[in-house]
């Protein structure tokens, strides 16, 4: 085997996956938020939702295309260059990916039409159904790839036989013991990375006095429902990690920067993990910390890294960072949700410039947060690909040699930057022309409408 | 499970590819031809005619690449890692060409650049498809259930020589398209375009009818030799038929009738792509059978399959159905 090839090819797929879920952490949540605005136009008629609605659908449009086209790559990065985890996944893995196309992709894209362009096509009772779609489409979208990594991070329900994974039981491969938590853990994230975006767009405005309107309805529905969400992340967070304990201490141990198992641990604020020494340098601890948020007891026991053979530890580093980075990100949406409703009870949200900008200034820490805590979770589960049962260096494709993937990877990048870079321009340009007025529906065709009043009718 | 399962699944993964092939193959064969537009709103307009429509069309190829991972794993470790290239190329020019939907309308300046993305994008990602389908029926070296050759073998006659027909085989479905959802002067370059490419495509499928069966014995031996003859005489004889209806009613000016044909012509293709591989799924030496997933895989997925295609028929139908009729240049979707 080529390590060369390897590592590029590792470098390759998490270059491509991570640019590619920058879109999706963005449009899980706007497609839902493009929902509930639709469903608000249809119950009340106030024009506010409608104009805020169809602007969002214009920039839904663009980061969705870019979602699209960033995503059929994906499921032939596993062929190209995982053929030897393909062959021996597959009949696990792909069944599940087959029913994300089946049950998500094609929803999504089977709707997108009409949301996009079926306005005045379609009954307005029809379009709200499109959004909705829409919206169910990327959630289940989000429900199908999370089982393949969940199973990837904690598998159960498989047999090995030949050499490749075989399913026993699918209802054990599909609610794995992590499935759950990263399930609610991502889906929040990503609603929160949605949300900050929607706070920080109407700030921009709300600075530039321009469409207040809009912009008081969105960061009103942004800042609600950060409010529920930012403080349930962390319960959530909490709860994935103890389940990270239990069934990946080794990733644990590298996230809170553990070398020796011990009882009541401290947490490790900061530090400079060395691998070679197998020791921190420069640590900032709370003793006994540790022990009480990850096994809710002041003098429980958290195995540490040096438990482990070097061979089956993660790069500590990018683990340790990860971690820190997207805890950073998580205080910044609470500072800021808090910061909001004491403007909001002061009545100066609308008004306060530095804090308008602050709002944004922060649109990207959702997507920081998404992208940290997914090099967490991956990077933790190395060594291997599937965990504790086949590693990475022996799933590669075997017959590729180091420079064709050398030529893959700089066309990816090279393509990457200039497509997501006139994307983000794009998006820009959309974002700051803010929401048009409304053009005025056509009335509802005759035999479409229903009596006004009930003798009407008759 | 007593039910063998396989021969479903073929056919599953056959619907799936042969929509990929039709549904985004005339959106494809728009973008090849998007440049030859008379003007910038001619341009807008035919791309107006797939923009509501395209991403669904494409889901289908996500479904053949996924449904060959799913249902004949074997086949898809060695296939695709020995197409490295051309489903690179593929890729990168599918991401060129549905960003250029709509990038090309928010661009003032550089609007000639997403222009360029869109048709050119929609011509290298065709060829390389058919790149993929020569090198397909031309066979992998596989040595103990892996490929063995090089990511270069497509790079032979062959293969090239199908892209170049793949392309002409897009322009047909595109330009019969635009027959449907065009009128006027539009719809006229297209009964032109169409004309041009089923010449083209006539005389690939020749040449690609003479070639197997020279380069494959056994191949020649499947068409060849009595009763097959007998049986398959039919299938060359109602291909030439089509393609002479398919010409006869672009001379008629009719709107619907030639985009079936070329449907027909697909259909005819397909098949005797199936005669002429059946029973292998890698040409030449892995079998469907040898290739498949374990029974319990591909009964996990066929129950959902069997429930969901269906509906997702439908509802793709509806949408089809919601942007039904001629494209006007007043339709503006932006």
């Amino acid at each position: 085997m080529d390590e060369g090839a390897l590592f590029l090819s590792r470098i390759q797929f998490a270059f491509v996956v991570a640019f590619h879920f920058l879109l999706p952490a963005f449009t899980i949540g706007l497609a839902s938020y493009i929902a509930v605005l639709e469903g608000m136009y249809l119950a009340t008629r106030r024009e506010v939702f409608l104009r805020s609605s169809n602007y969002w659908i214009k920039i839904f449009a663009v980061s969705f295309g870019m979602g699209v086209v960033s995503g059929i790559v994906m499921p032939f990065q596993f062929g190209t260059n995982w053929s030897r985890y393909s062959h021996m996944t597959a009949d696990i893995v792909a069944p599940l990916m087959a029913y994300e196309g089946l049950t998500a992709f094609f929803l999504e894209a089977g709707f997108l039409g009409v949301l996009l362009f079926g306005r005045k096509r379609v009954p307005q009772w029809a379009h709200f159904f499109a959004a909705i779609m829409v919206a169910l489409g990327t959630l289940l979208s989000t429900f199908w790839i999370l089982v393949v990594n969940s199973w990837m991070q904690t598998p159960t329900g498989f047999s090995m036989q030949d050499g490749r994974f075989f399913p026993d039981d699918w209802i054990a491969v599909i609610f794995n013991p992590s499935f759950p938590y990263r399930f609610a853990h991502t889906v929040t994230a990503v609603y929160l990375t949605t949300a900050f975006t929607v706070i920080g767009v109407a700030a921009y405005h709300l600075r530039n006095r321009r469409f207040m309107d809009e912009s008081k309805v969105m960061i009103a529905m942004g800042v609600g429902l950060a409010t529920v969400l930012v403080p349930l992340q962390a319960l959530i967070g909490d709860a994935h990690g103890i389940n990270t304990l239990e069934h990946q201490p080794a990733k644990l141990a590298a996230i809170e920067g553990i070398w020796n198992t011990q009882k009541g641990v401290a947490a490790v604020l900061f530090a400079w993990p060395d691998e070679k020494k197998e020791a921190n340098d420069f640590e900032i601890a709370i003793p006994k910390l540790g022990s009480l948020y990850l096994t809710h007891d002041w003098n429980g026991e958290v195995t540490g890294l040096k438990a482990f053979p070097p061979k089956d530890r993660p790069p500590v580093p990018p683990v340790f960072f990860g971690f820190r980075a997207m805890v950073a990100m998580w205080c910044v949406m609470l500072l800021i949700t808090i910061g909001s409703w004491v403007l909001l009870a002061r009545k100066r949200l609308y008004e306060t410039d530095w804090f308008l900008r602050l709002c944004t200034w922060s649109i990207p820490v959702g997507y920081v947060a998404v992208t940290a805590g997914w090099i967490t979770t991956e990077v933790g589960r190395q060594p291997w690909v599937v965990y504790n049962q086949l590693r990475t260096a022996d799933a590669v494709t075997p017959n590729i040699a180091t420079h064709d993937v050398v030529v893959s990877l700089a066309l990816y990048v090279v393509v990457y930057a200039f497509v997501f870079g006139a994307g983000a321009y794009y998006l820009v340009k959309l974002v700051r022309a803010g929401p048009a007025a409304a053009t005025p529906l056509p009335p509802e065709p005759e035999h479409r409408q229903r009596p006004a009043r009930p003798l009407s009718g008759a | 499970m007593y039910i063998d399962l396989v021969p479903i699944w073929t056919g599953i993964l056959a619907l799936s590819v042969f929509m990929y092939v039709l549904l985004d193959g005339f959106d494809l064969g728009v973008g090849i031809m998007s440049p030859f537009a008379a003007s910038d709103d001619a341009r807008t307009l035919i791309m107006n005619t797939v923009a509501p429509i395209w991403d669904g069309n494409e889901t289908w190829l996500v479904m053949g690449g996924i449904g060959l991972f799913a249902a004949f794993p074997i086949a898809f470790a060695i296939i695709i890692p020995a197409m490295y290239f051309p489903i690179l190329i593929m890729l990168l020019g599918l991401i060129f060409r549905g960003v250029a939907f709509e990038f090309r309308l928010k661009a003032h300046k550089s609007r000639f650049l997403w222009d360029h993305a869109f048709s050119w994008g929609s011509l290298v990602a065709t060829f390389a498809q058919g790149i993929v389908l020569g090198a397909f029926v031309q066979g992998f070296e596989v040595r103990d259930g892996q490929f063995a050759g090089t990511v270069y073998d497509w790079a032979r006659p062959f293969p090239l020589l199908v892209g170049v027909g793949l392309v002409f085989g897009y322009v047909l479905l595109g330009s019969t398209w635009l027959v449907i959802k065009t009128e006027g002067s539009i719809q006229l370059w297209a009964v032109k375009w169409a004309r041009i490419a089923l010449t083209g495509v006539v005389a690939f499928i020749a040449m690609v009818s003479i070639w197997t069966p020279l380069s494959d014995p056994k191949i020649a031996a499947r068409w060849f030799t009595w009763p097959n003859l007998g049986y398959l005489a039919p299938l060359p004889i109602a291909t030439g038929a089509i393609a002479l209806w398919l010409w006869r009613s672009l001379d008629k000016g009719r709107d619907i009738v030639p985009f079936f044909g070329a449907i027909g012509l697909f259909a005819m293709c397909f098949l005797g792509l199936g005669i002429s591989l059946w029973p292998n799924i890698v040409p030449p030496s892995i079998s469907l059978w040898d290739a498949a997933s374990s029974p319990r895989a591909q009964a996990f997925l066929l129950i959902g399959t069997l429930f969901l295609l269906p509906i997702i028929i439908v509802y793709t139908g509806w949408s089809y159905y919601v942007f039904r009729g001629k494209v006007r240049a007043d339709t503006g979707y932006h």
